[in-house]
Order: structure tokens, then C-alpha cells, then sequence
């Protein structure tokens, strides 16, 4: 801008008429981010409000959601189990793979796009793992075996990408297509339909992956852990803040950020104390944080900063929300699709070698179905807060969205429903994810943006 | 000022897109300008039949007994599972949808017709217990579809959803067991295994085959005179002539084969009852979509949603009755599914619900587009068929399942590469 | 920078003797065998508005686009500050200064106002972006254009109105040191309100010493803030000058028939027009 500001605002004939303040209309006030404008907790609380009455509720509804699923789980399983400390390390166990797998898709739906073969990616990707730490077997360190799976389902997506950037196929054929292909593959890399593979927790370096989901940090290194993930976190949110008022930026009121850094600090030391309860016997002790939940906090703030601080994440959500508008900011469209999908399908495999571990270690066709676990991961996204028509949600609604799932998933398993327990299996996920689409479309309708005629 | 603006300018190009038949006075035009339009990549169903004599060709080179009397009768009857469900998914991708619930909605009408037709359970006749499927089918296909026009949720996800649910409901209403109409002392359960593995004996076959062509024959010759007594243009004489020749041919050709003795031991031959359903379903699906008020409004809404609607179309209503009329003709293939199994359990439901991905690969395969607007009954005929070959082919050269999937797989891709290919080159593309 | 504060009267300002800032000489264009644009000049100066009018399918768009290097003309030259340049992408009439307000804007809606006015240009900083000094930025630039009208320049362009995401386009275009800003049909689809708006923002870029074109088919609004008026028939420029030179009539008449009162247009005494 050549012009300053001073000289413009004294030299307009017309200054008069400048700008009709007026004319914003009403109803987008709602649409202001709450913190973006107010200056004190109640302005932040009254404008947060407004917000949630207007249909942009944020997390609320997932929050909400996984307390009506535990209070209402803890009602109705056999002897009120729900919320005991040992199912509840158990449904997070089996939540990361939902979590790891809805952050993955949540990439692809953000540029509008689907992929329906990341179940079978997944599962490909873990069997892949497991395979090259066999011992007698290739033998490789766990490291090399799962950069190894996970760079090869990458390729894996970057072919299906490319099918859907360059040739311009819609993407849930060519994922479709993808699907049943990696199911078929599948089985001949698991060696047959009722195939198997499993790591041993005897053998050090398998001991590693078995570890992923099953192993725990001990206690009290938990909780010195904890302290250090609230500081930093507490120090970053601090400093992010005041960097913003220092440069005369709109920032949130100082009260807001102590409170959100208690929150952090609340929910970590509500975790780490139900992970740290012995689950074991007297004499068999099992104690403390699982692994797992580390690596789906790196996994998380990894995905986040991609997305949130970085070019490449900003034209993914360009490009859900406009593409053309990102093409001609001279955003190559092509390149963003084919490495969201080939990033989407490389973290899937990290959520395959999860579920392995989660398994107590052990890969077969029946310990999950590449079909369902699609499903649940999509409904996980999409209930978490990722919309199907692009360009809306975060890695974090991923997150929310996998353990409400995996909350629903196991507290339905609880259950003693004798012969409908099988049917179950596919309705719960079949309503789940209709109803978490049909709240993204009926939200998207209330902020007045129409997908189609 | 003479050069402003050309009027001659578009031609050129869109000559390519008119069907030959409207500009054609002659045999040698026709053809001419056939050529022309298939080098425009709008080739009609040119590809698929290109594609079933390269099937029939490689996997005879393979295994010579792909072509016998035999294996074909035993192909086009697995094929026509393909045929019906490809039908159905056609109304579903001509209004620019997708329904991947056509496994399911056909293994829910299987399921319920056999539990009802159970002597020791609800004992319905047999055509009751088939309407009661057909209606239940519609239903399910009403739901989807009122989800899809009135809520605008994206059809993949509400009829992958819906399949989940009915996979769900499948195996309530199967409660547990498996069910079976094999038993051939009770009518019901007679008639309906017939349905698949009935056949009329071949002199009925040949009297069938010949008023089928002398109806057809008279229908295409009386349109044509008809025509051209109103002064419109009609295709030459010579291409009516020999339209009716191929179609006569390649009923003859099915005829002979189906007449040749392919049981091991004792006497089985004759048309399987179920090539005149499939041809009744095609007949009557060709005539509601080319010849009603409807299918033209199915057309227009894939094609131009936005101008359907600016016409008055109502379009919920439609994409509505899509849905029913796709569940509803899946429906049709689970009475032939269940007739070709004989025995239901839920293991046959996840079969069944594997054949979405044939059905849309079937379609795709024939010409119908992915993108809505293009496509036809007879193609959902021709890509079963194609379908069917590969995987009787394989399965003849003992390929094993999952390899199949993965070749399916492929041709799903493949068939989809190049119905986004041919709408590029098409020039009415924007 | 122009000091000058008259009102949109001022037209003869900055335009006689001296060289206008973007210069247009004998383009032609053609699709196929349909002829698009005949020799067309045309001369927009700095701190000027130049109306351009023309039916539909008169050439506004192709000529838009051939300086916006969406098209290359066929033939003809385009000369910038008085030196010839070729046009050949989006990035080189970025590169030059010229940029281009769609008429459908481009905007994301998903996006918040700092993300659209950066997109595609973001700065970083230690390899991620720099959003406190994007939305430093951003907020100078609205205000400079006296943009006030948005609550938060982080609320997300879905809830803006129709002149708010208008101005938000403008100065979107004008962030970069641009020295033309093109812009097409910017108020149709706006309210009275809402024009009237947009109309003073256009008013501002001039006074800030851009050249400014603006494509309309409204005629109102081309007299209320035009110095200039260029009129496109049939792929030819067929007049070309001051605003004062023209009235309502008189512009209709070149944009349906080609010519005036029967007589094709004369520059009048006081033209700038053809140097």
C-alpha cells in the first residue's frame, strides 16, 4: 500500500459518508469468533453465547455428546461399569485408533473430498508393520518397519490422489475402488483370508509395537510428564498472548488465558489420575498412562501446526472453501489434493499398527473389518466437528469425534444383548454417522451457505 | 462488418454430437457420420460391446471351455444378478447421485421373501411375499431418497449409512439362522427356486424368440412409417432392416445356445425363465426413462439440476422416485438372488452387499456417466454382462477371490478414468 | 501520491500531456474464427477512474483479461509507465501491479478476512506463517481504504455482506503496492447502501493515486465515479474520453448502435485521449 493512512483519512472529500457502519447486518455478529472481540470474561462469555445460539457451537455438541454417552452407558451397563477406571483406559485405547484415523480423513474432508479406503490403507499399513518385525522373518528394527508401512501407504494415497487430482475422477470412486482393491491385497499380505500375524512382548524390538497401545509409563513419570506438557503449554498460550497485546492486536482477556491453562491442566490431571488407579490385581499391578496417549498428542500438535501455522494448511482450507478463489491466488491445486491424501493415508497406517497393538499384538482379518472401521472413522470427523463439504473443522474435533466413537463402540460391546448384539454392530455405527452428517448439513444450513441446488 | 460474428463457427465441432440417425439419409451417411461421433469420444455402447468380445476372446485363448454351451447359459445367469442391479444403480448416477445400497435393499427382498414363504413360519404365497419385499424395498429406497432431496445430504453417505442399518436389520429379520427355499415338496418354495433355475423346454424357447422379434421388428418399422408420414426425418430403410436383423440374430444366437443339452447327465436344456424377466425390466425401465415425462426429468435434473428446477421440475420428487425405483428394481434381483442361493445367512447378506461396487462398475462399464445425464437401461445389460464374464473367467481359471476384488477393483477405476475422460473431450463441457 | 481532494468532477487532473500509467495499442483477439477485440486502444491514467460500458459480448471481459493475463492478444502492445510489456500470466500483471476484482470476488468463505486478503502470498516466519504481522497488515490496509464496517477483521468472510466482501476483494487487490486495480462489475448484485459504499471505496483508490477501471453496465454508477469513459461495441473501442464529454444518452447510443447522433466519436477540444 503506497498510501498512508493519515493522509486518506484527512483528505477524502467525502468523508463524511465514509462508511455506513450500520450496514453489517446483525445476524453475522454471531459469526465473530467470541474471542476476537471481547475485551473482558463476561463480553467473552456473552459473545461465546451468541455464538452457540446461532448454530456455531465449536466443541459443545461432541462435549456434550460424550457426557450423555457416559452418563447414559453408566445407567444401563450390567452393574453400572461404564466408568470405572479400567474401561475407561480400555475405551481410550481403542479410541486412539479412531482418533489417529478421523485425524487422517479429517485432512481429505477438509478439501472436500473422501476416502473410503482408509480403513483398508490402515490395516494394511499394521499388517505391513507387524510383518517386518517377524522374527524369524525379515527382522527389521520397529522403527525401520513402521516408517517403512507408513511410507508405502503413503504411496498408496499419493496414487489414489493423483487419480483424483489430475484425472479429475470424484473421489469416493476412486476410493471406493481403492477400498476394495487394499482389501483384496489385503488378505494376500496377511497370506489368506483367515491369515494372522502377531508381535510377541518377549522379543525386545517387537516388544517396541506391542508397547504402542498396551504399554505404560510408569506413575510417577506420569505425572512429572504431565507437569511439563501443562507448563509449556501454559507458557506457549501465555507468551502467544501477550506477544498479541504487546503488538496492539486484539487479544483475549488475561483471565481467559489463566482459565483455559487451568482447563488444560484439569483435563490432564483428570487423566493421568484415572490412568495412574491400579486396574490390575493387589499383587499384579497395572498402572499409568498408556503410551498411546504421547504419541496421540504428538500426532495431534503435529496436525495442528500443519494445518493451522503453515502455507500448505491454509490453501487446504482455501481449497475446500473455494477453489477456484485458491487457484487463481495461484495455489496448485493438484499438488495440495494428491499430498492430502497421500499424508491422510500415511497416517493411517500409524492408526493400523495401533489397532494391531491394541489387540494385544495380534493382526487378523477378524480383529477388524476394513468396512466398519471406515465408518467409524468418517462418523468420527464428522461428529467430532470436520464438515463433509470441506473446508470446516480441525485435527483436534478428530480427536473428540474418535473417543466419542470408541466410547459408543465399547459401551454398546458392554451391553447384554444376546442376539442383537451382532446387529448392533452395524447399526450403531449406520445411525451414528447419518446423524452426525445430518447435524453438519442442518448446521451448514443455519450459517446460510447452500453445497447445491 | 461482415466478419463480426460467425453463425458457422460451432458446427464443426458439435456435428460430432448429434446422433447419426437424425442427419442420415443414406446407409453409407450413416455410417459416416456413426464414425465421426465415435471419434468424438461420444461412442454409445461401442466400447462395451468392443469390451465383451475382448472378455469372450482372452479368456477363451485361456480356458476353452469358456465359450461352451454351457459355461455361457451358467454366465449370463450369474450375469444377470449384475444386469438388474446395474439397472438400479442407474437411476441413481442419471440424476447425478450414487446408491451403494443396492447389495443390501437386494439382500433385505432375498431375506424377506424367504422368511415369509416358510411353511412352519408365516407360509404367504408366493407372489404375496414378493410384493411385501418389493414394497419393503421402496420404502427403504423413499427413506434414502427423502434424505438425499429434502435434507440434502450427499447420497453416498446416506446410502452407505442405510447400508450399515440394513445389514443390521438383515440379520434381525434373519434372527440368526439361516432360511432356505430348497425345499421342493412345498409350492411356494418351488415356484420360487424355479425362478433362476427353471427353463422352457426349446420349442417355447424358439415361438418366444419369434414373436419377440416380430413385435419388435413391427414396433421399430410402424415408429419409423409413422414418422415419416408426419414429415419428420426417419432413419433409411436399410438400417431399420438390419437393426432387426442383429436383434433377431442375437436372439437366435441365445436361443441355440441356451437349446444345447449342458447337463452332465439326463436332459437340461432350454431359455432360463430368467432372460425374458430381465428383458421385461429392461423393456419396461427403457420405456419410463426415454418415453415418460419422468425419465425425461431424471435427465434434465442430471444434466442441469438448476434449469430442471427453473422449469418447473419438482426436483425432491424425483430424486425421490429415483431412489424407490433403484431399491425397487434390487429389490426384483433379490428374488432372483434368493432363488440363485436358494438359502439365506449372513454371510450371503455380506455377499450381497459386495455387489454394489459390480453393480456400479457394471453401469459405468455399459456408459453410463458418473456425473449424471448420460446413460441408459441397455447399458446397465451390456456392463453386467461384461462384469459377469470377468468373473466367471477368472473363477473358470481358479483365480482366487480376493484377486478377483482386486481386478474388479480395477476395472471400477478404469471404467470410471474413462467416463471423466470422454466428458473432456466432449465439447459441450464447460 | 495525489493530494487532490475535488470531487469526481475533477476529470481533465493528471490526464493531459502526461503519459498514462497502462496503454493499450491496437489489440486484437480472437477465439477460433470469432474476432473478440478489433485494434482496441485504450488509456488508463493514474489517479484516474476510467468507466468502461459496452452491451454484452462487446469484448469488457476479453479486454479485461488480456491486461489481467488471463488472454494474450493476438496482436497490438501494452505499455506500462510508458514501456512495453508482455502480460503473459496472472503473476506477471501481479508482478506489475495490475490486479483484477472478479466479478464473482474469489473469496473463501470458510476463510476469515486476513486469510483471503494474504491467500496465496503469505509471509512466514520461522517456516510457519506470520498471522500477527498478516493481521497488522490487513488491518492497516482497511483502514487506509476507511473500511470499518467489519466487527473483527478475523470473522470469517461467510458473515460479511455483499459491499463488505467487495471491499474486502478491493483491498485484497490494492494490499500489493498495485498501481492499476481492474475491477468488474463491482456493484451489481449490491443494495443501495451497499453501492453507495463501494462507489466511495473506488473514490479512495483513485485519490490514492491508482488507476482505476471499472467495468459496469450501470450507467449511474459509472457517471458518479468515473473521470473517464472508454465505450466497447462489437470487439471496437468506439469512444474514448473524458466523462465530461459524454451524457446517459450519448453512451447508450455508443454502446447499441457504434455511434452518436450518426457520427462516430470526436474527441472533443479538451480530449486527452489519443497521445
Amino acid at each position: 500500500m503506497t498510501a498512508d493512512s493519515g493522509e486518506a483519512s484527512t483528505g477524502t472529500a467525502n468523508a463524511g459518508s465514509a462508511v455506513d457502519l450500520t450496514s453489517a447486518p446483525a445476524a453475522a455478529a454471531a459469526d465473530v469468533p467470541a474471542a476476537l472481540v471481547a475485551q473482558s470474561m463476561r463480553q467473552y462469555l456473552r459473545a461465546w453465547w451468541q455464538q452457540v445460539r446461532s448454530g456455531n457451537s465449536g466443541v459443545l455438541p461432541v462435549i456434550l455428546a460424550m457426557v450423555l454417552v457416559a452418563v447414559v452407558f453408566e445407567i444401563v451397563t450390567p452393574e453400572h461399569a461404564f466408568l470405572r477406571p479400567s474401561n475407561l483406559v480400555y475405551v481410550f485405547g481403542l479410541s486412539t485408533v479412531y482418533m489417529v484415523l478421523a485425524m487422517a480423513e479429517t485432512l481429505v474432508l477438509l478439501l472436500g473430498e473422501i476416502d473410503l479406503s482408509v480403513g483398508a490403507v490402515a490395516l494394511i499399513g499394521g499388517v505391513i508393520a507387524f510383518k517386518l518385525v517377524q522374527q524369524p522373518g525379515p527382522g527389521w528394527p520397529w522403527w525401520a518397519a513402521i516408517i517403512a508401512a507408513v511410507a508405502i501407504c503413503g504411496l498408496f494415497g499419493a496414487l489414489q490422489g493423483t487419480l483424483i487430482a489430475l484425472l479429475k475422477i470424484p473421489s469416493f470412486v476412486v476410493s471406493l475402488g481403492g477400498f476394495l482393491l487394499f482389501s483384496g491385497i489385503l488378505i494376500v499380505v496377511l497370506g489368506g483370508a483367515d491369515g494372522n500375524v502377531s508381535v510377541s512382548s518377549s522379543a525386545p524390538n517387537q516388544r517396541v509395537i506391542y508397547d504402542l497401545v498396551q504399554g505404560l509409563i510408569v506413575p510417577a513419570a506420569s505425572w512429572v510428564a504431565l507437569a511439563v506438557v501443562v507448563v509449556a503449554a501454559g507458557v506457549a498460550i501465555w507468551l502467544r498472548a501477550a506477544a498479541r497485546r504487546r503488538q496492539g492486536l486484539v487479544a483475549p482477556p488475561v483471565s481467559l488465558t489463566v482459565i483455559r491453562i487451568a482447563l488444560v491442566a484439569l483435563v490432564g490431571a483428570a487423566v493421568v489420575t484415572i490412568c495412574t488407579v491400579n486396574r490390575g490385581t493387589f499383587l499384579v499391578k497395572v498402572e499409568g498412562v498408556p503410551w498411546v496417549v504421547p504419541i496421540v498428542l504428538v500426532v495431534l500438535g503435529g496436525w495442528t501446526v500443519l494445518l493451522q501455522r503453515t502455507r500448505f494448511g491454509r490453501y487446504v482450507y482455501a481449497i475446500g472453501g473455494n477453489p477456484e478463489a485458491a487457484r487463481r491466488a495461484g495455489v496448485r491445486l493438484a499438488t495440495i489434493r494428491i499430498w492430502c491424501f497421500a499424508l491422510c493415508s500415511a497416517s493411517a497406517a500409524l492408526g493400523g499398527i495401533l489397532l494391531g497393538s491394541f489387540f494385544f499384538g495380534e493382526y487378523s482379518t477378524n480383529t477388524a473389518d476394513p468396512g466398519q472401521l471406515v465408518l467409524y472413522t468418517v462418523a468420527a470427523a464428522v461428529i467430532g466437528g470436520v464438515s463433509l463439504f470441506g473446508g470446516r473443522g480441525k485435527a483436534i474435533h478428530g480427536v473428540l469425534g474418535g473417543l466419542l466413537i470408541g466410547g459408543i463402540a465399547y459401551g454398546v460391546s458392554l451391553l447384554n444383548l444376546g442376539t442383537l448384539a451382532t446387529p448392533l454392530e452395524y447399526i450403531v455405527p449406520g445411525g451414528v454417522l447419518l446423524g452426525a452428517v445430518l447435524v453438519d448439513v442442518l448446521s451448514r444450513r443455519g450459517t446460510g451457505s447452500v453445497t447445491r441446488v | 462488418m461482415s466478419d463480426v460474428i460467425d453463425p458457422t463457427a460451432a458446427p464443426a465441432a458439435a456435428a460430432a454430437e448429434v446422433p447419426p440417425e437424425l442427419v442420415a439419409r443414406s446407409l453409407s451417411q450413416y455410417l459416416r457420420a456413426w464414425w465421426l461421433r465415435v471419434r468424438g469420444g461420444d461412442s454409445g455402447v461401442l466400447p462395451v460391446v468392443l469390451a465383451i468380445v475382448v472378455v469372450a476372446v482372452s479368456f477363451q485363448v485361456a480356458n476353452s471351455t469358456f465359450l461352451s454351451a454351457q459355461n455361457l447359459v451358467n454366465l449370463f445367469e450369474q450375469s444377470t444378478i449384475y444386469m438388474l442391479l446395474a439397472m438400479a444403480e442407474i437411476f441413481a448416477l442419471l440424476l447425478g447421485e450414487i446408491d451403494l445400497s443396492v447389495g443390501l435393499v437386494m439382500a433385505i427382498s432375498s431375506v424377506v421373501v424367504a422368511e415369509l414363504v416358510q411353511p412352519s413360519g408365516a407360509d404367504w404365497p408366493w407372489w404375496a411375499a414378493i410384493i411385501v419385499a418389493l414394497l419393503a424395498c421402496a420404502a427403504v429406497g423413499a427413506i434414502q431418497g427423502t434424505l438425499v432431496a429434502r435434507l440434502k445430504m450427499p447420497s453416498f453417505i446416506v446410502t452407505l449409512g442405510g447400508l450399515l442399518i440394513l445389514e443390521g436389520v438383515g440379520i434381525i429379520v434373519l434372527n440368526g439362522s439361516l432360511v432356505s427355499i430348497g425345499n421342493s415338496r412345498f409350492t411356494n418354495e418351488a415356484f420360487l427356486y424355479n425362478i433362476f433355475y427353471g427353463h422352457f423346454s426349446p420349442v417355447v424357447g424358439w415361438i418366444l424368440l419369434a414373436v419377440l422379434v416380430g413385435a419388435v421388428g413391427a414396433g421399430l418399422w410402424l415408429r419409423d412409417a409413422s414418422k415419416s408420414r408426419h414429415g419428420l426425418e426417419t432413419p433409411p430403410r436399410s438400417l431399420t432392416a438390419m437393426k432387426i436383423g442383429v436383434i433377431a440374430l442375437a436372439g437366435i444366437a441365445i436361443v441355440a445356445i441356451a437349446n444345447v443339452n449342458r447337463a452332465h447327465s439326463g436332459t437340461i436344456e432350454g431359455v432360463p425363465f430368467i432372460i425374458p424377466i430381465v428383458l421385461v425390466v429392461l423393456a419396461a425401465w427403457t420405456l419410463l426413462l426415454q418415453r415418460t415425462r419422468f425419465g425425461r426429468y431424471v435427465y434434465a435434473i442430471g444434466g442441469n439440476p438448476e434449469a430442471a428446477r427453473r422449469a418447473g421440475v419438482s426436483l425432491p420428487a424425483v430424486r425421490i422416485w429415483g431412489f424407490v425405483l433403484a431399491s425397487l428394481t434390487s429389490g426384483i434381483a433379490g428374488v432372483l438372488f434368493l432363488s440363485w442361493q436358494v438359502e439365506v445367512t449372513t454371510n450371503i447378506i455380506k455377499t450381497a452387499n459386495s455387489y454394489v461396487l459390480l453393480a456400479v462398475a457394471a453401469a459405468v462399464i455399459g456408459g453410463t456417466s458418473l456425473f449424471g445425464g448420460r446413460g441408459k437401461t441397455i447399458h446397465g445389460v451390456l456392463g453386467g454382462l461384461v462384469i459377469g464374464g470377468i468373473y466367471n473367467g477368472l473363477y473358470l481359471l481358479g483365480v482366487q477371490s480376493q484377486w478377483i476384488d482386486v481386478v474388479v477393483a480395477g476395472v471400477l477405476l478404469a471404467a470410471a478414468a474413462v467416463d471423466v475422460l470422454s466428458r473432456r473431450g466432449a465439447p459441450r463441457q464447460a | 501520491m495525489t493530494e487532490t481532494n475535488d470531487g469526481p468532477d475533477g476529470a481533465s487532473r493528471g490526464g493531459d500531456g502526461a503519459e498514462p500509467l497502462l496503454k493499450l495499442r491496437g489489440i486484437d483477439k480472437h477465439f477460433g474464427p470469432v474476432q473478440a477485440l478489433y485494434g482496441v486502444n485504450l488509456d488508463l491514467p493514474a489517479g484516474q477512474v476510467t468507466g468502461l460500458c459496452g452491451d454484452n459480448g462487446a469484448g469488457k471481459s476479453v479486454l479485461t483479461r488480456c491486461i489481467a493475463g488471463v488472454h494474450q492478444p493476438d496482436h497490438g502492445q501494452i505499455y506500462f509507465e510508458g514501456r512495453p510489456v508482455h502480460i503473459r500470466t496472472a503473476r506477471d500483471a501481479a508482478a506489475l501491479g495490475i490486479e483484477t476484482v472478479y466479478q464473482d470476488l474469489a473469496l473463501a468463505d470458510n476463510l476469515d478476512i486476513v486469510q483471503n486478503m494474504f491467500l496465496g502470498r503469505e509471509p512466514l516466519r520461522h517456516w510457519l506463517l506470520d498471522e500477527d504481522s498478516m493481521e497488522k497488515q490487513a488491518a492497516e490496509t482497511l483502514s487506509t481504504l476507511r473500511v470499518t464496517t467489519v466487527r473483527s477483521i478475523r470473522q470469517p468472510v461467510a458473515s460479511l455482506s455483499g459491499g463488505q466482501r467487495q471491499a474486502v476483494a478491493v483491498a485484497k487487490a490494492v494490499m500489493w503496492n498495485s498501481k492499476v486495480v481492474l475491477l468488474d462489475e463491482p456493484t451489481a448484485a449490491l443494495g443501495v447502501v451497499q453501492t453507495r459504499m463501494v462507489l466511495d471505496l473506488v473514490k479512495r483508490l483513485r485519490d490514492h493515486g491508482l488507476a482505476v477501471m471499472v467495468i459496469s453496465h450501470n450507467l449511474n454508477d459509472v457517471f458518479e465515479v468515473a473521470d473517464r469513459i472508454a465505450v466497447l461495441y462489437l470487439g471496437r473501442m468506439v469512444a474514448e474520453g473524458p466523462a465530461a464529454d459524454f451524457d446517459r444518452q450519448s453512451v447508450v447510443e455508443y454502446m447499441t448502435t457504434g455511434s452518436h447522433s450518426g457520427r462516430p466519436f470526436e474527441p472533443a477540444a479538451s480530449a486527452s485521449g489519443e497521445g
